[in-house]
């Protein structure tokens, strides 16, 4: 059995908007161990975001545990969180958020910059994780420079490049049509195979089949939480 | 802390790139801190220029030089209790003198007297207005700060015999022989003709104060032939050593007192003047100007200040998505913070560079245009000037900055 990476205890999130309050988590319970692949799915006002910025340390529960190998996470200080964010945690965007004047490799690096690596394992490093998602030769390219699907892949590069426990992915072909965004999902797919621990939040039943166990949230709890069917596609895909 | 200078270099970075993506903007806003730094940079060499003038008006009475006169230079509330003193005699120098080679070790070396008098001063059709008239014996050149280079001071025998000789300042000199030496040449002052036998070295002159260039010097004996009804005298005595002028001041006070036979009873019925006197009294006035002046100078640094403020505020807004994101991958509030400053201040920089390049500029052109006019460009006015120009930047941009560093990771990520 592989360890556990996030083990929440019945987790809720109160926010308090004007006169109304919204419980966004109910009372969530859910462990992801290392070398998952785990999609969050649930419609719109589920809670689904809320979930994926406490486990993305974004944010931190109102109440409840949340240990992230086996730190408690739920109580730390802003700074704290930062910095669990720039080793354990891999961010994937939906609009990639790559700073828009800088290179590719000044993207990737910027986390590395944040955990005060050299310059030079700075540029080698993030090198490698470009050439790692197939873009080589793209290192001194400008965001807008590239297609779609290659800032996603930068944006996976910078995910990649800091070693992190988990990769968290917010609907990562969202802003991409169906060809690129297979794409998206065979490198995820690959980064799982490698051993990357994986957490996808989506709202498509097709991009969720892809991981291997499925949490399904509805009002703020989990209606659901199963293993998904195997995909020999898939499989078969990964191996060649 | 390389985690912190790393930080750092990168804030500088995005603050270049920053700046080079918004070259419009950046400019304007940088154009308020240009303006107040020049602003103030151009006030700054002001004050430092009327400090140079005042300094060296000073500087023409001599900072070993004894003033005794009948009333004080500095200004008094009490003045009824001057009105009767009795006038100061040019005869007062030989007794003084006397006395003072009578002292063994005295402090003091030489009494001159000098008597002055306002006339005006003619050459053919030429006429110089409102000169002071100096009367004064040979040993003057002893005591002053002025050298004669052409022509000569008068002699023991021209003073004695009173003869009909003068000495010009250097700016009479000029205005009654333009392009020529008037020494061995005639002037007229109230109607007597005087041979002219040297000329003063130039020394500036500061909002017409003391100027030894608007002078004329003529024998103490001719002078009390000609000018006496109505003119002002003192006598000046050089001390030896100008640390110990305190010593100096009590000693000549006793020598006065015998001079002017004052029983112990009485107080002094003259007073001793020095360089130090007048600076006392002008200094209130010079700090005052200073302050007002750089007061409203630094008004428009504050509104430059405030622009750099504001431009950093939408900088702050336009990116929020961006600290977002940079929160997100690991920035901590601190970085954030610095980034933000870093910019503000990159900015200022900017600014505080090309304001003081202009002022630079600007200071060489009055200094060529108007060369009277006293600007002084130094180093430690670009110190200053950068040293503002950073501080400028820190301060109006830590307020948006800290706002930065505050944002909400979520509210920021989903910022559009």
């Amino acid at each position: 059995m592989e360890p556990v990476v996030i083990d929440i205890e019945n987790i809720t999130k109160v926010y308090v908007m004007g006169e109304e309050t919204v419980h966004a988590l109910r009372g969530v319970s859910l462990q992801i161990r290392r070398n998952e692949y785990l999609a969050i799915m649930g419609p719109s006002g589920s809670g689904k975001s809320t979930l994926m910025n406490m486990l993305g340390c974004l944010d931190t529960p109102s109440s409840g545990r949340y240990f992230f190998n086996g730190k408690d996470v739920s109580a730390m200080d802003d700074d704290e969180l930062a910095a669990i964010r720039n080793h354990e945690i891999g961010f994937v965007f939906q609009t990639f958020n790559l700073l828009p004047r800088s290179t590719s490799l000044r993207n990737v690096e910027l986390p590395l910059i944040y955990a005060g690596l050299d310059p030079e394992i700075r540029e080698e490093k993030a090198a490698n994780a470009l050439r790692d998602v197939g873009l080589g030769d793209r290192l001194r390219h400008k965001p807008n420079e590239l297609s779609g699907g290659q800032r996603q892949r930068v944006a996976i590069a910078r995910a990649l490049v800091n070693d992190p426990s988990i990769i968290l992915a917010d609907e990562p072909t969202g802003n991409l049509d169906s060809k690129t965004g297979e794409e998206i999902m065979q490198l995820l797919e690959n980064l799982y195979q490698n051993g990357h621990t994986i957490i996808l939040v989506t709202h498509e039943p097709d991009i969720a089949h892809h991981a291997r166990r499925t949490v399904f949230l509805r009002d703020g709890l989990i209606e659901s939480d199963a293993a998904n069917a195997q995909q020999p596609e898939i499989e078969r895909l990964a191996v060649t | 802390m390389k985690r912190l200078i790393y930080e750092f270099s990168e804030s500088w970075k995005i603050a270049v790139a920053q700046m080079q993506s918004n070259k419009t903007r950046s400019m304007l806003t940088a154009l308020g801190v240009i303006i107040g730094i020049v602003a103030v940079t151009l006030m700054g060499t002001a004050i430092t220029g009327i400090q140079t003038g005042f300094d060296k008006s000073m500087s023409i009475l001599g900072d070993d030089v004894l003033y005794v006169s009948q009333f004080p230079w500095a200004r008094v509330n009490d003045w009824w209790n001057y009105r009767d003193r009795r006038e100061i005699k040019t005869e007062y120098a030989e007794p003084l003198n006397r006395m003072i080679e009578a002292t063994p070790n005295s402090n003091l070396l030489l009494a001159v007297p000098t008597s002055n008098i306002v006339k005006n001063v003619k050459r053919g059709d030429n006429q110089v207005t409102g000169i002071f008239i100096q009367g004064t014996t040979a040993d003057y050149p002893l005591i002053s700060v002025v050298d004669f280079n052409d022509g000569r001071f008068f002699n023991e025998l021209e003073t004695k015999g009173a003869a009909n000789v003068c000495l010009l300042g250097y700016d009479v000199a000029d205005a009654l022989f333009p392009g020529e030496s008037p020494v061995g040449k005639e002037v007229q002052i109230s109607g007597q003709q005087f041979r002219v036998l040297g000329v003063g070295a130039r020394q500036g002159s500061f909002l017409g104060l003391f100027s030894l260039d608007s002078i004329v010097i003529v024998p103490l004996p001719t002078f009390k032939k000609f000018f006496s009804a109505k003119a002002e005298s003192d006598v000046r005595v050089k001390v030896r050593d100008k640390t110990k002028l305190e010593a100096a001041k009590g000693e000549l006070t006793g020598l006065m007192r015998r001079v002017r036979g004052l029983p112990p009873e009485k107080k002094d019925d003259f007073n001793i003047n020095e360089q130090q006197a007048f600076k006392s009294t002008l200094d209130p006035v010079k700090n005052s100007i200073a302050i007002a002046g750089l007061f409203i100078t630094g008004l428009s640094l504050f509104v430059g200040a405030i622009g750099i403020m504001n431009i950093t505020f939408v900088s702050v807004k336009e990116r929020t998505k961006e600290i977002g994101t940079r929160k997100a991958l690991g920035a901590r509030r601190r970085t954030i913070l610095l980034q933000f400053l870093i910019e503000s201040t990159a900015l200022c920089i900017v600014g505080g560079l090309i304001g003081l390049t202009l002022a630079y500029a600007m200071c060489f052109g009055i200094g060529k245009a108007f060369p009277s006019f006293p600007v002084e460009f130094s180093f430690g006015l670009v110190l200053v000037g950068m040293f503002v120009s950073v501080m400028t930047g820190l301060i109006s941009g830590f307020a948006p900055a800290w706002s930065a560093s505050r944002l909400d990771p979520v509210t920021a990520l989903r910022y559009e």
